[in-house]
């Protein structure tokens, strides 16, 4: 028996989630163990995305449990909660495909805002802290202790106090991290955090995760493309294709899986067809431009129900792009 | 010389009002996207219920010194409650079972919310203005010129003017030191930038706009028992120009940034003040809205704030 079946942190059954007639995930169970990496790896539009969504509570799922187990023994029932309780009661953290600080803050102050909770705790909710209690500036001092405790590991001291949008891309990736994990999560959940990182920066990524998952004995459920960094540092892989689990093991078993060879490499099309009962709009959205490229790529249905956000965008962006050139 | 000194200390006293009602403009609109309305009725419900209070209370200008200030603590404490209450719930009622619908939606219901308030307080109070006896009188002379350097004039401020502007500074540091120093300051400034990343690290949104709205009221209240004491009347319909004024104030700051609300309260309590001492003083609101069409056409972004950046 797996360590991520004896003792899970998170346990997802049955998890089922439609949107209209479309089902996105199709009865996915996985657990993922304590202190272990448990990657969830797929095609573009498997599905992945909305997974984290489900465990996130940006979703409620249409069918199925997601459970989260605290080493104490409290349980969470995530699919029953509102997004912002997730993280403050059950610890849940997340980051996203794009990037998503507040650009106009400082670090600093990225990282104060993910301890919120306590800091509003122990100032009274804001009274004692206009008046400077003592309480208050203790619990902000240790505030500030772990922020510099984070940077420090991010390697980023020395930018304290410059605003979070003016930094490069690697370290704006590796600040999301520090500033999950600022707000003590038993569960953090990183989607994509090597995209857009050159290799050394993907290496120092890889270090840092394995450094948070031994020494603050952390479970890490991790959605990434770059193989080199699933292969590297995860426990346990988890594959969907079509919102559907197609393998489940150890690094070693799933490189060999003939189901996740084909799902990757492809096969001939009248077998690929087979595959296509369900389409994930919910990905598209979620996956962006990306996942266009790969649409054609493979048989799909034509999806006229699709949401026309990134579409539209695109098409906009073409229109302006067009002009300009015509302009020109 | 001595008449534009007189015209600035004027001006200050119209700006200082101007800013505070501002700042609940530009923070809501910070935090939520959406013009509130109704905030410029909440400023004239905080003006009303200062009135109630002071005419329960029974002070004076006569009553002693000490009377009078305790009065007015209290009736600020009492303005600033009740205004947060009616700010909270039209925020609970009319517009946060809109958030997630179309942006015209909820402007739409803060226009009816306005109305509602106006109607309310002109049924429940009358609609005839509602004078008061100065309680806070006397003043300093700064500076004095005789008819011999060019005609009588005296240069005067007032210790209602002195009042409304070093408390308006109170409050704007009080004020700022709460958004860049608290947890609270914080958590509205991360929701102002990105609402789910915010509630995604814990932050009870819903909450903390509620805290917004009571925020921008209790600053509004205040505006409105300056106002009062300075004009001496108050009736249903002062919410309507101010607010609009206010308005335009946050407009040309830059709306969503507070300094720049502060700001541009100053900049159109002086040019209205100005217009009004060296043009006439029939034409001081179409001056002061001329200047809100100038800034929409060569500043859309306003004096302090961020011009929009789409990157491609």
């Amino acid at each position: 028996m797996m360590q991520w079946t004896k003792d899970p942190e998170l346990q997802v059954q049955h998890l089922t989630m439609r949107f209209g007639g479309l089902t996105a995930i199709g009865d996915l169970s996985f657990d993922a163990g304590r202190k272990q990496i448990t990657a969830l790896i797929g095609p573009n539009g498997a599905g992945k995305t909305t997974v984290f969504n489900c465990i996130t509570g940006f979703y409620k799922p249409s069918e199925g449990m997601i459970k989260l187990r605290h080493p104490d023994g409290k349980e969470f029932l995530l699919e029953r909660m509102d997004d912002f309780i997730i993280t403050q009661k059950a610890k849940v953290a997340r980051t996203f495909q794009n990037i998503r600080l507040f650009s106009g803050m400082t670090l600093l102050e990225n990282l104060m805002v993910a301890q919120h909770n306590t800091l509003m705790r122990a100032s009274g909710f804001t009274i004692g802290g206009i008046f400077g209690s003592g309480h208050f500036k203790r619990a902000e001092n240790e505030a500030i202790e772990k922020c510099k405790y984070w940077l420090d590991k991010v390697n980023l001291t020395e930018r304290a106090d410059d605003a979070a949008g003016d930094l490069p891309y690697g370290a704006q990736r590796r600040l999301e991290i520090a500033r999950a994990m600022c707000t003590n999560p038993r569960l953090l959940c990183l989607d994509e955090p090597a995209a857009g990182l050159n290799p050394r920066e993907s290496d120092e990524l890889n270090k840092l995760l394995l450094s948070i998952r031994d020494d603050h004995n952390m479970a890490i459920l991790l959605i990434e493309h770059d193989m080199s960094v699933v292969m590297g540092i995860s426990d346990h892989i988890v594959v969907l294709d079509y919102g559907r689990k197609i393998a489940d093991g150890t690094p070693n078993e799933i490189k060999n899986d003939p189901a996740v060879i084909r799902a990757y490499l492809g096969v001939e099309e009248d077998e690929n067809e087979v595959a296509i009962g369900n389409v994930k709009v919910a990905d598209l959205v979620n996956e962006g431009l990306t996942v266009h490229a790969d649409v054609s790529t493979r048989t799909m249905p034509k999806i006229s129900a699709a949401p026309k956000k990134p579409v539209a965008k695109k098409a906009a962006a073409k229109k302006a792009a067009a002009k300009k050139g015509g302009r020109k | 010389m001595e008449y534009f000194l007189q015209q600035l200390i004027n001006g200050l006293t119209l700006g200082s009002i101007y800013g505070l009602i501002a700042i609940g403009y530009t923070m809501v609109y910070g935090i939520i996207g959406m013009i509130n309305f109704a905030h410029g009725d909440v400023f004239m419900v905080g003006s009303m219920v200062s009135f109630i209070v002071l005419l329960a209370l029974g002070v004076t200008g006569g009553s002693g010194a000490f009377m009078i200030i305790f009065a007015l603590a209290l009736v600020v404490v009492i303005a600033m409650l009740i205004a947060s209450v009616y700010n909270w719930t039209i925020e609970r009622v009319a517009y946060r079972p809109l958030r997630g619908s179309f942006r015209l939606a909820p402007l739409i219901s803060a226009i009816g919310m306005s109305i509602v308030l106006q109607e309310f307080v002109r049924i429940a109070q009358e609609g005839r203005p509602k004078p008061m006896q100065p309680l806070i009188s006397g003043g300093y002379e700064l500076m004095h010129r005789t008819v011999a350097e060019g005609g009588e004039f005296t240069v005067k401020i007032s210790n209602m003017q002195i009042m409304i502007i070093v408390s308006t500074l109170i409050l704007m540091t009080v004020f700022t030191m709460l958004i860049q120093r608290t947890a609270l300051g914080r958590a509205q400034r991360a929701c102002e930038q990105d609402t789910k990343m915010a509630s995604l690290l814990g932050i009870n949104v819903d909450r903390t706009i509620s805290i917004t709205f009571i925020l921008g009221a209790c600053l509004a209240a205040f505006a409105g028992l300056m106002f009062l004491l300075y004009y001496n009347v108050t009736d249903f319909f002062i919410g309507f120009l101010a607010g609009i004024k206010a308005f335009t104030a946050a407009v040309l700051g830059g709306i969503g940034s507070i300094p720049g609300a502060m700001l541009g309260g100053l900049v159109i309590g002086m040019i209205e003040v100005m217009w009004s001492a060296y043009f006439s003083v029939e034409y001081k609101d179409v001056a002061a809205f001329t200047v809100l069409v100038m800034v929409l056409i060569f500043m859309p972004q306003g004096l302090l704030g961020k011009p929009e950046v789409e990157k491609i």
